[in-house]
């Protein structure tokens, strides 16, 4: 074969494919083929896309429709009132919302120095071998199911706040001459839901703070020990502030979490329709009431109400991941 | 610029007593040795340089100095750096006391983004111990003055220092390490990140601290060198070529792989 351009081979080349692959017009048609998958998968993704804000949409009329009997009864009594009788067919969620935010902001303050302490320790003062197994332990908790974390509560952790805990925090170190550890301890409580849900957002707080930690530049770090800072000052004055509004973060993670968990809280809150300023009195939340009764409640305006009351768990979730996420702007917007 | 060419080429040989003696100093990470059996002296009151190609050693051998190499995993370190007679890697001596004592700036502003810039200055001094601090107020301005970005700022100190442009952040860090009254400052590639004016500034600041501190500055900018330093070193592959004064390391260099590196012809 004659090339007439020998030093590219190009004519070459180009009779090698024409005998390998005789039909150059099939190129053209199978253009035509990926613009049309094109088409398809912008069309998938984008009904994907839509799927979610139109679930929630779907999700959020379902409930208000299902509540708007109860909420139009007893308008904002609803929220105000402490009564939730079936009998006289009266229903009000104060002590459910007081419940709700007690033992989610208690869980926070207990599990919050917990879980940032333990991703301090292990992105910074760990030895190298124990870094990962223990991260995964901590990971770990996060994969038991709620209704185990439940079992745990009712058969460990609820009698030893009866025989030793409560008694201990009363009498011992006096605290039951404040109105938060007085009265007499049954065991069931808003204290043991908040402890159980402690528990239950630790991992996600840590595995949150673990990565954000890691993430702090070496810079912000030499920086620090260059200055003369011990490590612990470096952490305490690059590590901790640069990494804060990451923290703050798995910290409103947590937080979601614990506003509507449901299942193990619900086995050890106690269940009662009350406001006591005692984390020794059993209490309710929102979604504990909703799970405790929906199974047997007989009339409309009771099945109403427990909508209503998912209604409200919605809006205060709603509310407190909004002023979680200001705050986590602001720090970040400091940070900048 | 001229005016600080013009003295650094006409610097003399250093009259002052060394304040660091490296002694045979060998360092590296693992099985990597980044710098072999250096021995150098740094005198008091003057600017040394060290200058040579990318992986000579010369940002190792300067982290030695103040025991910073020995932060990074698996580092380590042979030989001695005296400081006034001490040797900073004696068993009994205190790495963060040596640190203290000598201070680093980096090549990029390593500003603390979360504090205002009054904070940035004082953050080392609220970490000193306690007989060290000093009034707070007085030692930042002090700071900022000896690192000429006093006028820049004085007046919104306490905005975010992630306010002020690059050159202003790498001045502030230079402030925030002249803040905790080091006796040694050690400069790693300074304005490797820095636009020419900025870095201009930078270096007529270097010049001014040199009559109170004496400065390491590591740079692969020759021209850097040529202007701001008194004494120039040159590292090669972890080995330590050739020190001598500045002007005579840039008109009569000794060895020839030094004249090969400063006319350009590799590295």
């Amino acid at each position: 074969m004659v090339d007439p351009l020998p030093h590219t081979g190009l004519a070459g080349r180009a009779a090698e494919v024409a005998t390998a692959r005789p039909r150059p017009r099939r190129r053209v048609v199978r253009l035509q083929g990926h613009r049309a998958a094109d088409r398809a998968y912008s069309v998938l993704t984008t009904a994907a896309a839509a799927a979610v804000p139109l679930l929630l949409l779907v999700i959020a009329v379902v409930v208000t429709m299902g509540a708007w009997p109860a909420l139009r009864q007893f308008g904002l009594g609803f929220l105000t009132s402490s009564d939730w009788d079936p009998v006289r067919n009266v229903y009000g969620v104060a002590p459910a919302i007081y419940g709700t935010l007690v033992t989610s902001f208690l869980a926070l303050l207990i599990a919050t120095p917990l879980a940032v302490g333990a991703a301090v320790f292990l992105t910074e003062y760990s030895p190298e071998w124990l870094r990962r197994p223990a991260a995964f332990l901590i990971d770990l908790l996060a994969a038991i199911p709620s209704v185990i974390f439940g079992l745990w509560a009712i058969f460990v952790l609820v009698p030893i706040l009866r025989e030793h805990v409560m008694p201990f925090l009363r009498d011992t170190l006096g605290l039951g001459a404040t109105p938060f550890f007085s009265g007499p301890a049954y065991g069931p409580s808003l204290l043991a839901a908040s402890l159980i849900l402690a528990v239950m957002i630790l991992p996600y707080i840590s595995a949150v703070s673990r990565e954000v930690l890691a993430a702090v530049p070496r810079s912000q770090r030499e920086a620090a020990l260059a200055l003369g800072a011990t490590q612990w000052e470096m952490i305490r004055s690059a590590v901790i502030p640069f990494a804060r509004s990451g923290i703050l973060g798995g910290v409103i993670l947590g937080l979601g979490r614990a506003l509507g968990e449901t299942m193990a809280v619900t086995m050890v809150i106690g269940n009662r329709q009350e406001i006591s300023a005692s984390l020794f009195a059993p209490g309710y939340t929102l979604a504990s009431a909703i799970a405790n009764q929906f199974s047997e409640a007989t009339g409309d305006l009771q099945l109403s109400a427990l909508m209503a009351a998912g209604f409200v768990l919605f809006v205060v979730t709603l509310i407190v991941n909004a002023g979680a996420r200001w705050l986590v702007w602001r720090t970040g917007r400091l940070a900048r | 610029m001229a005016t600080i060419e013009a003295r650094a080429l006409g610097a003399a040989a250093p009259a002052t007593p060394p304040r660091v003696r490296a002694g045979r100093l060998s360092a590296g990470f693992g099985p990597v040795t980044a710098i072999r059996d250096i021995t150098l002296d740094i005198a008091d009151r003057h600017i040394t340089a060290i200058i040579g190609p990318s992986g000579c050693g010369k940002s190792t051998f300067l982290r030695a100095l103040n025991r910073m190499h020995e932060t990074v995993p698996r580092a380590w370190a042979r030989g001695t750096v005296l400081l006034d007679e001490h040797d900073i890697y004696a068993d009994d001596v205190d790495a963060v006391a040596v640190r203290r004592l000598v201070g680093m700036v980096f090549q990029r502003p390593t500003a603390f983004p979360t504090m205002s810039i009054r904070q940035n200055v004082a953050a080392g001094l609220r970490i000193a111990p306690r007989e060290e601090r000093q009034h707070e107020e007085e030692a930042v301005e002090h700071a900022l003055r000896r690192a000429a970005l006093w006028d820049e700022v004085k007046d919104r100190l306490d905005d975010s220092a992630l306010a002020l442009s690059g050159g202003q952040q790498q001045r502030l860090c230079i402030a925030r390490a002249l803040a905790i009254e080091p006796e040694i400052l050690l400069l790693d590639e300074p304005t490797a990140s820095l636009d020419p004016i900025s870095t201009e500034k930078v270096e007529q600041l270097v010049h001014t601290l040199r009559e109170q501190v004496a400065v390491v500055i590591v740079t692969h900018n020759m021209q850097q060198a040529a202007r701001v330093s008194d004494t120039t070193a040159f590292f090669l592959s972890g080995e330590l070529v050739e020190v001598a004064p500045t002007r005579t390391m840039f008109t009569h260099p000794a060895d020839e792989r030094t004249e090969a590196y400063i006319t350009g012809r590799f590295g």
